[in-house]
């Protein structure tokens, strides 16, 4: 156990940032073609018309992320993560209105 | 170090199938997996369950396992009896992404895991393993884009090639206006590279403590303001909290419980920053003295209203 204090300044992944796709490939740690199928399945969308000028935002690389996650551990394939990806969504949804109202 | 039980981790009897043992894990792995749970100790949860059916699904760890006996409670102090696992040949597969494993597993199995090369990694990189947790700051931190200090413990491949957790602290400054769900990305603070190369990032994925007063939807944010009965009716300027302070609301005449008044931009910063919702509720005193007795029965002699006349009754 070693304790280690350091400062670090954090970049929020949301809708306001745009990565390009090799900046999404580096960070999910896959080749280009794993992204390609993701947006296939309607899991991650970017921006712009050709693979140069694709732009992702912040969002996708938490998409991507959770994707590859599901596939690992739970065995999925991409389809079936992308379903599990949107009903986690709803659910978060359905979790914020019920915060919102009370309700739990 | 504890004694772990894996069968009762995975909610099943001893003499359970292989095939048992996989829909078990199946089930719990993605009852508890950290991206679909939202329960706080779900991450621990997850790597439980994935120890056990790491163990039980090989049956030459489980046989191993199982010689140990059943005599163990879990959490009982253990130590492995000398020569407990001689006779039994491992063929050292089994690799697992998780990492991570407790003490009782690295005592029992933890020579397979020395051989075991630089890191789990997908794909061709040789940067450092991007690490995720979760962590609780409150509304107030990201109102004001403060420093927190956030401990975290991290699974780390040591120079003997084991797992050991290492505790660290970081002093994060939590970005102004970051919402409840959001990830945060601090670059370099992830896993070591190897062979030269950069290290991994880190991913905080964020959540709000419950607040005593605020519930935030996205930027916006809920508050519940009790009015007196009078002050509905008659309508007036109130003072109402919010993160960046009290602010007066004008509540026009005639306000019912439910409603909702917004002040525009009180919500989390950003662009454009959150609403701040504030929803009335109608307290109504008790009529506790004749006094007050006297005066609702006055009401009801001079507002003749039936409330429930939507309803036909």
């Amino acid at each position: 156990m070693e304790e280690r204090t350091s400062s670090c300044t954090a970049m929020v992944l949301d809708e306001g940032i745009s990565f390009t796709l090799y900046e999404v490939c580096r960070s999910c740690g896959v080749h280009a073609e794993v992204i390609v199928e993701m947006i296939g399945e309607g899991i991650v969308t970017p921006k712009g018309s050709s693979m140069r000028e694709w732009r992702f935002d912040g969002i996708a690389i938490r998409r991507a992320q959770q994707a590859l996650r599901l596939q690992a551990d739970l065995g999925v394939n991409l389809p079936g993560a992308a379903l599990a990806l949107e009903l986690m969504e709803e659910i978060e949804r359905l979790r914020r209105l019920a915060l919102r109202t009370g309700a739990v | 170090m504890k004694f772990r039980d894996y069968y009762a981790i995975l909610g099943i009897e001893r003499d359970a199938t292989q095939d048992q043992i996989k829909q078990a894990y199946r089930r719990l792995a993605r009852k508890f997996h950290p991206d679909v749970s939202k329960e706080p100790d779900a991450e621990n949860r997850f790597k439980e369950v994935g120890e056990a059916y790491e163990v039980l699904k090989d049956p030459e760890k489980r046989a191993a396992y199982d010689r140990i006996g059943g005599g163990w409670q879990a959490g009982q102090e253990f130590t492995p009896p000398p020569g407990w696992d001689t006779g039994f040949e491992f063929s050292g597969g089994g690799f697992t992404d998780a990492g991570g494993f407790s003490d009782f597993f690295e005592a029992l199995f933890g020579r397979m895991e020395a051989g075991r090369g630089p890191g789990p990694g997908r794909g061709f990189r040789a940067k450092g393993e991007d690490h995720h947790a979760r962590i609780m700051v409150d509304l107030e931190d990201s109102f004001h884009g403060r420093a927190r200090t956030v401990t975290l413990s991290m699974p780390e491949v040591g120079a003997d090639g084991r797992v050991h957790t290492r505790q660290r602290t970081l002093n994060v400054r939590i970005p102004k206006g970051v919402c409840e769900g959001q990830r945060i990305r601090l670059e370099g603070q992830g896993g070591s590279g190897w062979g030269g190369a950069p290290k991994g990032d880190l991913y905080l994925e964020i959540r709000f403590r419950p607040h005593r007063l605020y519930r935030p939807d996205g930027r916006d944010v809920f508050v519940e303001l009790p009015i007196a009965p009078w002050e509905a009716a008659l309508g007036g300027v109130l003072t109402v909290p919010t993160l960046g302070g009290k602010v007066d609301l004008t509540v026009a005449a005639g306000a019912q419980s439910g409603q909702k008044l917004r002040l525009r931009g009180r919500g989390l910063p950003g662009k454009p920053p959150g609403d701040q919702y504030v929803v009335l509720k109608v307290v109504v005193p008790k009529a506790t003295t004749p006094e007050a007795r006297a005066l609702y029965e006055k009401m009801a002699q001079q507002f003749p209203v039936n409330p429930r006349a939507a309803l036909d009754v």
